[in-house]
């Protein structure tokens, strides 16, 4: 026992974790630590790209800020990427802050592009441009509508797991695409020609300015939306505790419903932008996963709209930056991925000190004397 | 007679974030001695046992066991030097038998038998006079089967040092007295027992010296035939507090809310509520006593909305009307457009009556927020509200827009009932209002039901502590197995009358319903 004591007695931990009390944590604290892992992260992938790929990693991040900003095309193809990627990620926001775990977002935008198109297809013909932009934006929207209201249903009425329901959706509007293209393409390639004489109007003579403008302004309703009305308020008591919503009278069904409703309208706008706005046509790989990145750019943003443009602008110039390294530098565009994912992990992992704080245990410097 | 010492604390301390736990604490228990830590709540007891028992790491301080200084990093370490400690929430496997929970987790050398381990366990109970069927189930237990499970746990583990923390919450006085005895008991086998409580009157009767801790500091520790109840009060609080709470006679009292033969089942279909039936008066506190889990809470949310009845009536009396409305299934909402001011105080705070997340003022609006035409929410009134509260509760706060779960436990009850008081009840229901709460909030929160009793209110007070009950309420009504066991006058009955009706009909199988 005495023994036992005395080597038990070695084993005083060096360090132990304490949590921080988070009304101490300032602004320019959290700013900084942020500022240090980006720093850390661009670091550590810069000394990966020297030994791997044998670059100087100076002129690969350079490329990366020339590969997004190199050229007024570029910047435009950023603009889009980013007003694609956040227009998505607003639709997914509005669930997730009430908990329910919308995974299929990229089923949901995907079913729109199927809806609009299949309306330009049709109907192009038979009636004037005006209707026809009314009728693809009510089509596009209600098939989004139509996508989440399912789960939705699902969920509320028989609490149904609406992460499998969503994600399972999504391949159902990939094979409803793949069906639709081996069905109504005629010439057999599977490829659907663009219509752009359908498509949204060409604002400024710049093809995506209306994305832009469009997505700009949902980022601020559903801001307000979230923030300062009674059904933003409503979807935050559901989302922090059921209980509570029961105890104050909110009609849980009710709010969950209508809330994926919204989510999957802002899906069909997403799907009438890409496909009436931006390809006028479409493919079972036309959403690109989006849906999927957009869960990472609104968790990112801790469901802030306002913070997740800066989010998806992160995600769409590492993801721009890599493809031009690994076109400049002839660089397998795995590196690239291994660079996004190290400052990927370097922003998230950062959070770990701003809750806490690792202390050095003064027991042993006590001992060791 | 110098008993050898066991277990000994020197100048702990730990904080959390801002709050400092413990402060430079020095304690030690002896070889076959009961000592009684006592301190309000939020005082560092649980804290600094937590420390011995190896679930903290002090930050700073030594511990010696048997005289040689130790390092307890895990609980595993605490077992090497046979310390052992029964939390508050018991650590069970609910499809697991007595035996089985006791043997998870012991690493002997050898195999696994477990006609080994209830053989062990049987002279255990032998030894110490446990009452315990090694081979009934977790899920089958009552509360205070699963406590002598973990006990007994802990001795077979061989621990010499035996930590409880609040052992009697969850007890009926018949129960805690047989528990004591087996206390005793150990310690005439020389083992050291330490009881973490804040119950004077339990300190009194079982221990042999009492540590006081105050704010995290150790006070002192003195001989328990030396102490009186106010001179222990005294140290816990720092100033002599008059321990009484004011009790007015009800005035005018009207019958308010009637409550009739409520049935209703859980999701198994096994009855929940088992035909309740009384009536709540203007003007008067009616207390509800019952152990935890009778269906003191279902009964409450019942009348709320909140809870699904097979059978029975909720009928209120408007007290300016006269007219009366059935509120049965009838949702919050509903209930309240009814027009009758019900306010309710749950006992999930922060789960059910607040938003931890969320500020003061958000937390205001959970009652109001679709007070106001239009699609947006109107933040002002709230806000008011909020700031009046904060001032007039004396609420400790940085600012009305600190999210509550900030906030400490006093303080969060205190804007939950301040926000229900606002709405100018005219029942009040409140479970459990004081649970985790400090002499001094315990008797704000008193104090705000006894004002709301004087201005009419009928009030429903549902408590744990049975000496609390008999101060505040009028009358005192005892549930069991979700059945009234008795209607008794609050100032007249004794808590021994209470106490029998609290386990009358333990045949029907109160285990059933106890805490999942």
């Amino acid at each position: 026992m005495e023994n036992m004591a005395k080597s038990e007695k070695k084993n005083t931990p060096l360090l132990h974790i304490v949590k921080r009390d988070q009304g101490t944590v300032t602004w320019y604290y959290k700013l900084i630590v942020r500022a240090v892992a980006i720093l850390a992260a661009i670091l550590v992938s810069g000394i990966l790209i020297t030994i791997l790929a044998k670059a100087n990693p100076i002129e690969v991040y350079g490329s990366m800020v020339d590969g997004v900003f190199g050229s007024s095309r570029r910047i435009w193809n950023m603009l889009q990427g980013v007003a694609m990627l956040l227009c998505v990620s607003l639709a997914v926001t509005p669930a997730f802050k009430m908990k329910f775990w919308n995974i299929g977002a990229e089923g949901q935008v995907l079913i729109s592009g199927l809806a609009c198109v299949a309306t330009m297809m049709f109907l192009g013909d038979t009636m004037p441009t005006a209707l026809l932009l009314v009728v693809m934006t009510v089509v596009s929207v209600l098939a989004g509508m139509i996508w989440a209201l399912l789960p939705a249903l699902f969920k509320a009425y028989w609490n149904t797991n609406e992460t499998l329901f969503t994600l399972m959706m999504n391949y159902v509007a990939t094979q409803l695409v793949a069906w639709f293209l081996k069905a109504f393409v005629k010439n057999g390639s599977g490829v659907l020609t663009p219509m752009p004489e359908y498509g949204l109007p060409v604002i400024g003579g710049k093809a995506y300015l209306l994305n832009v403008l469009l997505v700009a302004v949902l980022t601020i309703a559903v801001y307000v939306y979230l923030r300062y009305s009674k059904h933003g308020y409503e979807i935050s008591v559901v989302g922090e505790s059921e209980n509570t919503a029961r105890y104050i009278g909110i009609n849980v069904k009710k709010v969950v419903v209508r809330t994926m409703l919204i989510s999957g309208a802002i899906c069909g706008i997403a799907g009438l932008l890409l496909v009436g706005g931006t390809n006028h046509t479409i493919s079972t790989t036309t959403v690109g996963g989006r849906g999927f990145t957009a869960i990472m750019v609104s968790w990112l943003a801790k469901f802030n709209p306002l913070y997740m443009v800066l989010t998806s602008f992160l995600l769409i110039f590492l993801e721009m930056g890599s493809q031009q390294i690994s076109t400049d530098f002839r660089i397998s565009s795995s590196i690239a991925d291994i660079v996004t994912g190290i400052i990927l992990l370097f922003i998230i992992g950062c959070e770990f000190f701003l809750q806490y704080r690792v202390v050095v245990s003064k027991n042993r410097k006590e001992n060791v004397k | 007679m110098a008993k050898p010492i066991a277990l000994e604390c020197r100048g702990i301390t730990k904080t959390f974030g801002r709050v400092v736990a413990n402060k430079n604490c020095d304690l030690e228990v002896y070889k076959g001695e009961i000592l009684a830590i006592l301190g309000e709540n939020g005082s560092g007891k649980t804290t600094l046992m937590n420390m011995v028992a190896g679930i903290y790491y002090p930050d700073e301080g030594q511990i010696f066991v048997d005289g040689q200084e130790v390092t307890i990093a895990s609980p595993k370490d605490a077992f090497a030097y046979k310390i052992g400690m029964i939390h508050q929430h018991f650590k069970l496997v609910d499809v697991f038998t007595a035996c089985e929970n006791i043997a998870l987790g012991v690493e002997d050398e050898g195999r696994y038998r477990l006609a080994d381990v209830r053989r062990k366990v049987i002279e255990i109970t032998q030894r110490y006079g446990f009452v315990i069927d090694p081979d009934k189930r977790v899920a089958d237990m009552s509360v205070s089967e699963k406590q002598t499970v973990e006990i007994i746990k802990v001795l077979y583990r061989g621990a010499d040092v035996l930590i409880l923390d609040e052992p009697t919450a969850v007890l009926t006085p018949q129960e805690t007295d047989k528990l004591f005895a087996v206390l005793r008991r150990m310690r005439e086998d020389n083992k050291s027992v330490i009881i973490i409580t804040h119950k004077l009157h339990e300190v009194l009767s079982l221990s042999d010296r009492v540590a006081v801790l105050r704010r995290g500091e150790h006070i002192g520790t003195v001989n328990t035939a030396d102490a009186t109840e106010g001179v222990l009060t005294e140290m816990m609080m720092g100033v002599k507090v008059e321990l009484s709470i004011e009790r007015s006679e009800p005035k005018n009292p009207q019958e308010r809310l009637k409550v009739e033969d409520l049935h209703s089942v859980n999701e198994e279909g096994r009855p929940i509520l088992d035909g309740v039936s009384f009536t709540a008066y203007s003007g008067e506190i009616l207390g509800i006593a019952g152990i935890a889990g009778s269906g003191q809470r279902e009964l409450l949310e019942s009348i709320a909305g909140l809870h699904q009845l097979t059978q029975g009536n909720i009928t209120y009396q408007d007290p300016k009307t006269g007219k009366t409305e059935n509120l049965r299934d009838k949702n919050p909402l509903q209930i309240r457009d009814l027009g009758v001011r019900l306010s309710f105080v749950p006992e999930d705070r922060l789960g059910m009556g607040l938003v931890g997340n969320m500020d003061i003022v958000d937390n205001m609006m959970l009652r109001s927020y679709q007070k106001g035409r239009g699609f947006f929410l109107h933040r002002r009134e709230p806000r008011d509200l909020a700031l009046n509260i904060i001032e007039d509760l004396q609420v400790v706060t940085p600012s009305a827009a600190t999210p509550v779960r900030q906030l400490s436990g006093g303080n969060v009850q205190k804007v939950l009932v301040g926000r229900e008081i606002a709405a100018a009840p005219t029942v009040l229901m409140a479970a459990y209002p004081v649970r985790g709460l400090d002499v001094n909030a315990s008797y704000t929160i008193y104090n705000l039901l006894n004002r709301q009793k004087e201005k009419g209110v009928a009030v429903i007070f549902v408590g744990e502590d049975l000496d609390v009950l008999m101060e505040l309420c009028d009358r005192i009504l005892v549930i069991n197995a979700g059945r009234v066991t008795g209607i008794v006058d609050g100032r007249t009955a004794r808590k021994e009358e209470i106490g029998l009706l609290m386990t009358k009909s333990k045949e029907e199988g109160v285990g059933e319903y106890g805490e999942k």
